[in-house]
């Protein structure tokens, strides 16, 4: 009775604060500018589907992906069981499931294979970290923190896993010394190996097992869900809503700025009515945060750190300072930092003399990129770091004026002479009257 | 190989009274730069070889604003654009194909929402168009059974998901088209992109151009194949800085159509 109130305490509690920090996130989301995502609807389900559920871009780095497999089927579906261990905890029942009859023991042998290939997926992706050192999972934007994240999420796993297998091997015992509540069902084709070392145990021994075992997993459920909003973990979420929201137009395509259209446009069509209020001029390009949009910071907050972005980048791999994936991270830490001063100062930002370009992003980063797109085609949740780092651009050229000397040479040839570099207009057709 | 060829621009045709089928979009390095310049009469000698009724802007050509827009500077992108779209929109414009991926690009798909609406394709999508229908008839010539690797331009592959037209011109050549590592999608970029043509790299430890040209390299090709005139810088930069331009050239798509069929 007292564990069904202790249960029932912990889901409460668990769920109350994972939604009281997630509604934090999505105040902090919605702190970026708005951003036209409407419509499209079909294609935006087909994209989730196919890129988020369908996990289809992970599929171009073969071992990652089968190992990520692995743990991404596993985690949702063993979540069903889990669903198994609510009821029970909520109505001190065992295995209330087996109702189900022998599909239920096909279900639970099956979750036991999930749950090692879990284990498994895990254990080689550490080995990767912290053995192997796969060269994108030690750059040094994961130095610190993290790293020391990424290998708690594997730990914590890992963990995770081994309490169920234990718990099953200690019920199994059970169901053979004390079936007057363990009632014999389920199959166990891993922690069957498990079970020989436990047959010696008592009773009483056995049941503090299996009970401190199902404790073990109930709270770290619970204790994994309120660490997401903390974590580059929260991917497991949001790379849903984010890949619903993807951009669906070619990526060559940059945004244009409306409040430069109002400016420009009366010049060439007098009847032209700009669509930007006035009254409410907006920076040019963005500085902070506040000058993203809010699915920029959605990308922010759905990354989790792999690194495929900054792997593929032209300008990483020939030692240049720009990486991709410190764009991302760097764009949430700057978030997360806003957010805290927003709940230290009673709901408003104040001011702390601080911005994301500056104090985050340096200026080099931003001027290495080649705006090549392999960042945003690499990433398997539809992320954008180059819409970033051309937004932070166009805060440097229009409201800093601050480009290399060479960029703003080439600006003046063009509005010059109509071409990048210092040739005559009149001889633009030159090439039509001489030798191939 | 007859070195004349014929070209009018769109206040020619106006003057007599005439339409093009299609507009040539030359583009700033089509333009001026020299390399870049033998391209364009490539492009121009398919052109008059199937007897496209195409014409030029000429002196009324501006830059589409790409650089502009890719450094950041949405003020004179705009204006570049709107130049640009006045002029087109005053002849009338209906379709272009242009010499360089980023034009092609920019006015495809920016140009559209500042009032430019038109079809726009890249040169190589239109000479694989002339092939398919039969217009172009093209055979391997010096080129036959030579090993040839494309490089996707980041504006054409990534950037607008063309990556098979390129490609299908390149095979009716009977050439041997070899793949780098990267390529299509995976393809890595020659370094130019984003208003790099203009500066100085960052620090680093290589440039991006010779990371690209020693994979191309590494799969001892004749030819690297490209398809927009600031990759052919980069790749013929890189080449050289391996002293392999004796060996590997380096050569636009429409060049090697123009010298397999002395066109």
């Amino acid at each position: 009775m007292i564990s069904t109130i202790v249960f029932i305490l912990l889901a409460i509690s668990g769920t109350v604060f994972f939604l009281y920090n997630a509604k934090k996130v999505h105040r902090n989301i919605f702190l970026g500018k708005q951003v036209n995502v409407s419509g499209n609807t079909s294609a935006r389900l087909n994209t989730m589907l196919r890129v988020a559920f369908g996990q289809s871009k992970m599929a171009t780095r073969p071992v990652p992906f089968i190992l990520h497999l692995f743990v991404y089927v596993g985690f949702v579906l063993i979540n069903i069981e889990v669903l198994e261990m609510v009821f029970d905890g909520v109505f001190n029942t065992h295995r209330a499931f087996f109702i189900l009859g022998s599909f239920y023991n096909f279900l639970i042998g099956f979750f036991e294979i999930l749950a090692f290939l879990v284990t498994f997926g895990c254990a080689v992706f550490l080995i990767r970290r912290n053995v192997v050192h796969v060269k994108r999972l030690v750059m040094k934007e994961l130095s610190g923190w993290p790293k020391m994240d990424a290998n708690i999420i594997l730990c914590s796993e890992i963990v995770l896993m081994s309490a169920l297998f234990l718990m099953n091997a200690a019920d199994q015992t059970l169901q053979v010394k004390y079936n007057d509540h363990y009632q014999h069902c389920g199959s166990f084709p891993i922690s069957h190996f498990i079970a020989p070392f436990l047959s010696g145990l008592s009773v009483g021994k056995l049941i503090f097992i299996e009970r401190s075992c199902w404790w073990l997993h109930i709270f770290g459920i619970f204790g994994f869900l309120n660490y997401l909003p903390y974590s580059k973990h929260f991917h497991i979420l949001l790379a849903f809503p984010n890949t619903y929201l993807s951009n669906l137009n070619p990526k060559g395509k940059f945004t244009n700025l409306d409040s430069v259209t109002d400016v420009v446009k009366p010049n060439f069509d007098p009847g032209y009515q700009p669509v930007t209020d006035p009254n409410k001029p907006e920076r040019f390009g963005a500085k902070d945060v506040f000058d993203l949009n809010w699915k920029q910071l959605l990308d922010a907050y759905t990354c989790t750190e792999c690194g495929r972005c900054t792997s593929s980048c032209p300008q990483n791999m020939t030692g240049k300072v720009l990486s991709p994936r410190k764009i991302m991270m760097d764009t949430r830490d700057r978030l997360v930092e806003v957010g805290k001063n927003i709940d230290k100062n009673k709901g408003t930002f104040v001011d702390d003399g601080k911005s994301l370009l500056g104090d985050y992003i340096t200026n080099e980063e931003i001027w290495a990129c080649n705006t090549c797109n392999a960042c945003v085609q690499e990433c398997p949740v539809n992320i954008d770091p180059l819409s970033i780092i051309t937004d932070m651009r166009r805060y440097l050229v229009m409201e800093q004026s601050s480009a290399p000397n060479e960029l703003n040479g080439m600006f003046s040839n063009m509005e010059n002479n109509g071409a990048p570099w210092q040739f005559s207009p009149a001889d633009r057709a030159n090439w039509v009257n001489e030798a191939s | 190989m007859n070195d004349t060829i014929h070209v009018k621009t769109m206040a020619e045709f106006t003057a007599s009274g005439e339409t093009p089928e299609i507009l040539f979009w030359v583009g700033c390095s089509g333009s001026f730069d020299d390399r870049a310049k033998k391209i364009t009469r490539a492009i121009v000698r398919i052109l008059n070889h199937v007897n496209i009724k195409f014409a030029i802007l000429g002196m009324e050509e501006s830059c589409t604003g790409d650089p502009a827009k890719r450094a950041g500077n949405e003020f004179l992108f705009q204006m570049q654009a709107m130049q640009n779209i006045t002029t087109l929109n005053n002849y009338n414009i209906k379709k272009i194909v242009t010499g360089c991926p980023h034009c092609f690009n920019t006015i495809k798909n920016e140009y559209p929402q500042l009032g430019g609406q038109y079809e726009v394709i890249h040169h190589t999508q239109l000479v694989q168009e002339l092939i398919n229908e039969g217009k172009l008839k093209v055979q391997g010539g010096e080129f036959k059974g030579k090993k040839i690797v494309y490089h996707d331009p980041c504006y054409l592959g990534r950037a607008n998901d063309v990556y098979e037209a390129p490609r299908d011109v390149i095979k009716s050549l009977d050439v041997d088209l070899a793949e780098m590592k990267r390529s299509k999608a995976k393809g890595l970029c020659c370094g130019a992109g984003g208003a790099q043509m203009f500066k100085e790299a960052e620090k680093g430890t290589k440039e991006v151009n010779v990371e690209r040209a020693e994979e191309a390299l590494a799969e001892n090709p004749d030819v690297i194949a490209v398809a927009c005139p600031f990759c052919n810088t980069m790749m013929t930069d890189g080449v050289k800085h391996f002293n392999k331009e004796e060996h590997t050239k380096v050569l636009d798509i429409a060049e090697l159509v123009v010298k397999a069929n002395n066109l």
